[in-house]
């Protein structure tokens, strides 16, 4: 690992601080996703700033909504009995994900900023848009079995890794940040960004603002009747070839509300907003999965090797669903 | 940043390198290109080998230490303490031979940076044993036959005192599931499952 300078600033003020003076500065938490980066040459910091010691780590219930601080650890969102309480998707998408060593160390908002785990992203000497722009993409014809199905571009075909983040997406959470222009907000589904020309940029996030946490509005009968289903390689301690988070709110046998957010298909947490339409007020029929999920597939496009996620993502929907409403 | 009491560098081996990095430059650059370049290049090369100081508790003794921010928990146990039962595997995060225990928890060493660990309280394979006595979990892997190189048991056996301690050892599916992040090369998985069912049910890993 090529060497770096070290701060541990005690405010957040003092964080976002070094990394406007910096150009070369970048915070750091876990640093599960970071480390590794460095030690393959992928990301080179100059200085890195270690914010473990800022004040963003509760996890508390405000009003009609819990709030989790970004420095939050994995494990511990996963654990926390609010939050298997009134958010069970998202700690079963936490669990999910990773292994308990790492999710001893990955924060909530590390989580959101991890990189995309794409070969040609991770290997230096092959070209990759994200990690060196212009240099072309390896995986849009080449080895693209992990790769998106929806919303990519002719510059970058890979997927956000993170299951935590398509049950915050499903869920309508939205993240708290905080920079030189001072706090601000944005929905989750706006934070991710699709690849477009500038592959580069994950995520809408300007230079040197901080995410602080994130807030997920309460909904008992969503979070009574919600699942995340993550189909791998293997059954444990493996990316997601397709996941899907879902929550229905569901009376008799009609279908009131639908959440419904997919990961492993696209370069962010790709939410099902039709699919979601076309439930609300249908009945809980396989039929109406069926068509729920033909709906959701409607812009889907693979690139040879990840043709499978084709047939895969929608029979991951309507099993989803399926066991959702058994 | 002025107002924050930061971890102070070694001064005394910047001022060091400041000199000798100068006077390598002058000896391999045209002159007038060393004028432009010599601050800069000092402060970075001597920046490329600053030590921090570092004060943490591994298996119950304190250390103080010098290390470069670069340095992973784990490069620290193994090259410095002379520590070696962690083992490095991947060195990527994704095998967990690495595994030590950081104030009670499992992490991964391999992927943390030794710096951030300052004040904290290590436990390694190590630590475990008390006196002569191996631990229960240690035993049980003999008992049990749990591995066959070896290379991954320090790993195993830390994960596996962990996953009894959180609770996470109540049947062999659960077990199977918080044992992922410990990949056995050898496939001593069903062992290691017996070994961790058996010291679990005598009522827990510490």
């Amino acid at each position: 690992m090529i060497n770096f300078d070290y701060t541990k600033p005690s405010t957040i003020q003092n964080a976002i601080g070094v990394l406007n003076k910096d150009a070369g500065a970048q915070f750091i938490a876990g640093g599960t996703n970071l480390v590794d980066l460095m030690k393959r040459g992928v990301m080179t910091p100059q200085k890195v700033v270690d914010i473990t010691g800022l004040p963003l780590k509760a996890i508390e219930l405000k009003g009609n909504t819990i709030q989790i601080g970004a420095l939050a650890l994995n494990s511990d969102v996963a654990e926390n009995d609010l939050i298997k309480k009134h958010l069970p998707l998202l700690s079963q998408a936490l669990k999910a994900g990773a292994s308990a060593q790492i999710r001893n160390m990955a924060t909530v908002g590390g989580n959101m900023l991890q990189r995309t785990r794409c070969g040609y992203f991770y290997d230096t000497a092959l070209p990759c848009n994200k990690r060196e722009p212009g240099s072309g993409c390896g995986a849009l014809q080449g080895y693209n079995r992990m790769h998106a199905i929806f919303g990519a571009s002719d510059k970058c075909i890979a997927v956000h890794p993170s299951d935590m983040c398509i049950a915050l997406a499903a869920l309508d959470a939205t993240v708290f940040i905080t920079g030189p222009k001072g706090p601000r907000r944005i929905l989750f589904s706006d934070f991710h960004r699709l690849p477009g020309s500038r592959p580069q940029l994950d995520n809408n996030l300007q230079r040197g603002e901080l995410i602080t946490g994130v807030e997920v509005p309460l909904n008992a009968a969503l979070a009574q009747r919600s699942l995340y289903t993550k189909i791998r390689d293997r059954v444990s301690y493996a990316f997601a070839l397709v996941s899907v988070a879902a929550a229905l709110d569901v009376k008799g046998k009609t279908i009131r509300s639908a959440r419904l957010a997919m990961g492993g298909v696209a370069h962010k947490p790709w939410r099902l907003t039709a699919a979601e339409d076309f439930l609300k007020g249908k009945e809980a029929t396989l039929n109406n999965f069926q068509q729920a999920a033909s709906l959701a597939m409607k812009d889907a496009k693979g690139y040879g090797y990840n043709n499978f996620k084709l047939t895969l993502a929608p029979n991951t929907i309507v099993d989803t669903l399926t066991r959702l409403t058994a | 940043m002025s107002n924050e009491p930061e971890e102070k560098p070694s001064h005394s081996r910047r001022s060091f390198l400041k000199r000798t990095t100068s006077t390598a430059a002058i000896l391999a650059a045209p002159p007038v290109l060393v004028k432009a370049a010599d601050k800069k290049l000092d402060e970075k090369a001597a920046q490329y080998f600053e030590t921090r100081p570092l004060q943490l508790e591994v298996n119950e003794k304190p250390y103080s230490l010098q290390v470069e921010p670069r340095v992973t928990l784990l490069d620290l146990l193994r090259e410095q303490l002379h520590l070696t039962g962690s083992k490095k595997g991947c060195d990527l995060g994704q095998c967990g031979a690495c595994t030590v225990h950081v104030d009670g928890k499992r992490v991964l060493s391999c992927l943390s940076l030794a710096v951030m660990q300052n004040g904290k309280k290590i436990t390694t394979i190590e630590g475990l044993q008390k006196g002569d006595d191996l631990h229960p979990m240690q035993e049980a892997f003999i008992k049990y036959d749990g591995f066959q190189c070896g290379y991954c048991t320090p790993g195993q056996i830390m994960s596996a005192v962990a996953c009894i301690n959180e609770g996470h050892a109540t049947s062999d599916t659960e077990i199977r599931e918080y044992m992922s992040g410990n990949i056995c090369r050898c496939g001593a998985y069903p062992n290691i499952v017996a070994a961790i069912k058996d010291v679990a049910g005598k009522g827990g890993g510490q």
